[in-house]
């Protein structure tokens, strides 16, 4: 048994095609802390999406097991959260219901109708959508869906934040500030939080620890990396910050020189 | 800091604005323009209609002037039909009533058989769509049950029900039915992962997924194949009742040939033109409505 909230261990993963075995994940083991922001990053086709799939119960793991509060995760639940990289709304639902739906299903013995909506509007003022809350997806920007994303992820109050990429499709701009805007909701609720990135900056901006994963096939944690910045943490002042830019050399020469991406492995 | 911060409030604040003012312009537009602007837009609509309309009747009449012409001239059907025409409400004896009885007749079959069609051919669709092993197992069998023409059913289900009214019914909804089944059956396989994915995180049960991710996600392909399925009732159940008899569209259409009343039969084919056209439009409403906003994701 391990202390820690979250922890991974021992995850293989495998799939079998036409007779052909295809290792994606081998020997992934991780322990997060209640409260930590992990960020994974990695070459596309590594198999991080896979893992995160995996600690969110949507694929299983061949063999190893995840452990949340002390309990085996091998189904999705809402306790372990997901924002999806294209951010996953139903678009015959409003930006609202979206959100309510989850917060309904979630709370639907513990909190009354009324508080029900409190708690949805809550949400939705936490990512400043509230004043969109009647508009359909259709209707709204890329930056403000992912918004909506996060909302309807954080009213399920989870144990668990799973981030799928969750700014991959937005511009520079738009990222920003939602990285700005996920900073400061996990400096308020002190989320535990797993992001899957392939930005260098948004990971040693975002994270406590960064985990880098090996190519694939057979991808497994290459490194961790602890960094150390104080929070709360503003882009601009940390540009020229010795430990930002030491982090920042790091996660690069793992990812470029160690690990330098090869097409086609096989 | 400041460069970031203007950037970020530019990037924010003009598109709700932008929104805002597209939405207020076109209802505008909509209500305040001028009745003779719309009068002339409903004109440009209307007139090529009403030309084609004329020429049409022009050339029939032409054709059909010749005093040995087997097929009556559309002032030949005016004057033969009158009594049809004036009178779509007429209430007589048996088979004798107006052509409004007869329509009625005619969709009251199609909207219990296709009722029917539709309740049943969403679930199967539904089935077929959800599970790997029910489309192994029905698809092929739907497949070469919906090759089988409409009018083959009837004789065995008259055989089966042993009456005229119920084997009609039953030829409206074996004949509805496939389209429906089958597009369901792809709008359902078609449900994007993420939204799957959405309920299993959400752990939505089998009814609760059913209503709020299946039916809307599969909204669009349903209402096509409902739009399909309402054209396919309504061309079988003029062909079903020309053989079971009675009130309906379909027997008067065969009483008027035997009773060589040629003018009759046109005047019949334009209400089961205009009738037919008018359910489909309808089910696309219906559609329209429904799915608003399924459409884009």
């Amino acid at each position: 048994m391990t202390k820690s909230y979250l922890s991974l261990e021992l995850i293989d993963k495998s799939f079998e095609r036409g007779g052909t075995r295809t290792e994606v994940l081998k020997q992934v083991s991780l322990s997060v802390d209640k409260g930590e922001f992990i960020s994974i990053i990695g070459h596309s086709g590594c198999g991080k999406s896979t893992l995160l799939n995996i600690v969110a119960g949507l694929t299983q793991a061949t063999t190893g097991v995840v452990l949340l509060d002390g309990r085996v995760a091998d189904e999705p639940g809402p306790d372990r959260a997901v924002v999806f990289q294209n951010h996953s709304l139903l678009p015959w639902l409003t930006v609202y219901e979206n959100v309510r739906l989850g917060v309904d299903k979630v709370f639907s013995a513990t909190k009354s109708k009324a508080e029900r909506h409190d708690w949805t509007m809550r949400n939705l003022e936490l990512v400043q959508m509230a004043h969109a809350a009647e508009k359909r997806p259709s209707e709204i920007s890329g930056g403000m869906k992912q918004r909506v994303g996060i909302a309807r992820a954080l009213a399920m109050e989870p144990k668990v934040l799973l981030l799928d990429e969750p700014f991959g499709a937005l511009d520079a701009l738009t990222r920003a500030h939602l990285q700005d805007q996920v900073m400061q909701i996990h400096a308020e609720l002190g989320n535990t939080v797993l992001m899957i990135t392939h930005d260098v900056d948004e990971a040693v901006l975002l994270s406590d620890r960064i985990v880098m994963m090996t190519n694939g096939p057979s991808a497994r944690i290459g490194e961790i990396l602890d960094v150390p910045l104080a929070r709360p943490r503003r882009r601009i002042e940390l540009a020229g910050d010795r430990t930002y830019l030491k982090c920042r050399e790091a996660v690069l020469k793992f990812l470029y020189e160690r690990h330098r991406f090869v097409e086609a492995a096989e | 800091m400041t460069v970031t911060n203007l950037k970020l409030k530019q990037d924010a604040m003009p598109r709700p604005a932008a929104r805002v003012i597209a939405f207020t312009r076109s209802a505008r537009v909509g209500s305040g323009r001028p009745l003779t602007a719309r009068l002339v837009a409903a004109a440009t609509n209307i007139v090529p209609l009403l030309v084609t309309l004329a020429l049409i009747l022009v050339a029939w009449q032409i054709a059909c002037s010749a005093p040995d012409s087997s097929l009556p001239s559309p002032t030949r059907v005016l004057e033969e039909s009158w009594e049809l025409i004036a009178h779509p409400f007429y209430v007589g004896q048996g088979v004798d009533q107006g052509l409004f009885w007869h329509i009625a007749a005619s969709l009251q079959r199609v909207a219990i058989g296709y009722a029917l069609a539709a309740v049943v051919g969403i679930a199967l669709g539904a089935l077929v769509g959800q599970s790997q092993l029910a489309m192994r197992g029905l698809d092929p069998i739907f497949q070469v049950l919906r090759t089988v023409p409409p009018l083959a059913w009837l004789p065995l289900s008259l055989a089966a029900f042993q009456d005229g009214n119920p084997s009609a019914i039953f030829v409206i909804f074996i004949t509805a039915i496939w389209p429906i089944i089958i597009n369901t059956a792809v709008g359902i396989r078609n449900i994007p992962q993420d939204y799957q994915n959405v309920a299993k995180v959400l752990r939505l049960n089998a009814l609760e997924y059913f209503a709020k991710i299946m039916l809307p996600a599969a909204a669009p392909y349903i209402f096509t194949g409902l739009r399909i399925g309402i054209g396919l009732s309504w061309l079988a159940i003029v062909a079903a009742e020309m053989l079971i008899g009675g009130v309906g569209i379909g027997f008067f259409i065969w009483d008027a040939w035997n009773s060589s009343l040629i003018s009759d039969i046109i005047v019949a084919l334009i209400y089961v033109g205009i009738v037919g056209f008018l359910l489909d439009r309808l089910i696309a409403l219906v559609g329209r409505i429904v799915t608003r906003g399924t459409a884009t994701a």
